[in-house]
């Protein structure tokens, strides 16, 4: 991995990048979150966890709105989310989701997957955002499969094509979702060493996972969520070491025994 | 046999009338049949509810119903074609497009749009909701989703049923028999009644041609098939 030409600036570091105050969201009678209180500093990565069905990912996915809430507010550099249209898809714009299924465009080619939002939202020439691509995709180590379609690619190539996609944006700041649930062991490292290169280069993270390596090596903050609410927040060195609520010391338990 | 040696100008520039029938509707189809379809997975209410009722309306009424609407109704209200005045000189015999023809295309268009509708929303119910998602999630709006993500992917998945359609349609242009244009249907009733010792070959005669216009779409489909097909 080259060092980085689309290093975020670490300029203005430490101010609040994505707010959330008071959201609250439903599922029919689930209630999916609970009066969320999160605030995400520029250059931060804030590392979610929790059992199943905790709302992380629901939380995660509130964040560029494919999830709406119903009560409170969220706010990105500032800027409250807009309800729909051009506003909001402008906005998702600046912001990079990883999904847990990877979902690269499966009629398009890795280099077509990667150049699509930079031409087609960016208003970037095709030569240039395609030169931009396969810088993107040599850095996560998959240049050399620019022109071959997303089925014909491993697990792990693919969740990197779709981390060079986001990225491709320029976003400000990147949403994982569970980025590495879908892999075999040696295909999950692959894709945490370039989460990992994207964390020392100062890009604004927000991950859920499961990957409690991945939380010690590069979070700067822990989110542990149960029953939909935010149960503690901490440094991933105390949170591990010394949780402090009993639902945190019990999922802790059952996930660090094997 | 002689009806048809005798006459092969005029089932000439009859089946020319059929594929020129079938030609301007299902390019009119395809069309609106994926506008149709786009307002019917799309996020406005008013929308999707105006698209399934049209297909509602208009895909339960009967096409000869339609085409005899713009044939003797519609003009009564002021809706006519009489501006429609294209008539191709062949040597065999004039192709005419004129008012009939252009009533019968936009009725076989508005009906057989209805299908290409219902075939793409299946298409596009066999695309994954994460595609749309992830499409959403680098800033498309709506409309480039569907057209850079969704669409492709759906007319795909929905290859085999939309060819149905686009069949269906080139079997279906002989109801325009009934608003008088110059058709297959229409040349192979006069032929019948003209000369009824040869019945039985002309009605093999037009069936057999059918069928090989109908196996020529097959094969236009089928090569799309095997070409779209992902690795």
């Amino acid at each position: 991995m080259t060092a980085q030409e689309t290093a975020p600036v670490s300029a203005g570091r430490g101010e609040p990048l994505v707010v959330l105050d008071g959201v609250q969201k439903h599922f029919g009678a689930l209630h999916a979150l609970k009066d969320i209180e999160l605030t995400v500093k520029r250059g931060e990565v804030v590392v979610v966890i929790g059992p199943s069905g905790s709302g992380k990912s629901t939380l995660c996915r509130t964040i560029n709105r494919l999830e709406t809430i119903d009560e409170g507010s969220i706010t990105l550099d500032g800027q409250p989310l807009p309800q729909e249209g051009k506003a909001l898809a402008s906005l998702r714009a600046e912001v990079g989701m990883v999904f847990q299924s990877f979902n690269l465009f499966a009629h398009k080619t890795i280099l077509e997957n990667v150049t699509l939002g930079p031409i087609k939202v960016r208003g970037v020439g095709r030569a240039e955002a395609e030169k931009k691509a396969r810088e993107l995709l040599d850095r996560v180590g998959v240049g050399h499969q620019a022109d071959k379609y997303p089925a014909q690619l491993s697990g792990g190539q693919q969740q990197r094509v779709a981390i060079a996609r986001a990225l491709a944006m320029e976003p400000k700041v990147m949403l994982f979702d569970e980025p590495t649930s879908a892999l075999d062991p040696e295909m999950i490292k692959e894709v945490l060493d370039v989460m990992v290169s994207l964390a020392e280069q100062g890009m604004t993270m927000v991950v859920v996972t499961h990957e409690m390596g991945f939380a010690r090596t590069a979070a700067h903050r822990v989110v542990f969520m149960a029953d939909g609410a935010i149960v503690e927040e901490n440094t991933p060195e105390e949170f591990f070491t010394n949780p402090s609520s009993d639902r945190a010391k019990d999922f802790l338990g059952k996930i660090l025994k094997h | 046999m002689d009806a048809i040696a005798d006459n092969y100008q005029l089932i000439a520039i009859s089946f020319a009338t059929t594929i020129l029938l079938f030609l301007f509707a299902s390019i009119g189809s395809l069309l609106l049949g994926t506008l149709l379809v786009a307002m019917r997975v799309g996020p406005v209410a008013v929308m999707r509810r105006t698209a399934a009722v049209y297909v509602t309306v208009v895909r339960n009424t009967p096409l000869l119903l339609i085409l005899l609407f713009f044939s003797i109704a519609a003009p009564k209200i002021g809706v006519n074609f009489q501006f429609v005045r294209i008539v191709i000189p062949t040597g065999w015999g004039d192709i005419r497009m004129t008012n009939a023809f252009a009533g019968a295309v936009v009725g076989l268009t508005l009906y057989t749009a209805c299908f290409v509708c219902e075939a793409l929303r299946s298409g596009v119910n066999a695309v994954p909701l994460g595609q749309a998602e992830a499409a959403r999630a680098i800033g498309l709006p709506f409309g480039g989703v569907m057209r850079h993500v969704v669409l492709p992917q759906a007319i795909r998945a929905g290859l085999p049923p939309l060819a149905s359609t686009q069949i269906a349609l080139l079997k279906n242009t002989t109801v325009a028999l009934s608003v008088l244009v110059l058709e297959a249907a229409y040349a192979l009733k006069q032929l019948l009644d003209a000369n009824p010792g040869d019945r039985w070959w002309l009605l093999v005669a037009f069936a057999g041609i059918f069928v090989i216009l109908v196996e020529l779409l097959s094969f236009i489909s089928s090569r799309f098939e095997r070409r779209w097909r992902i690795a």
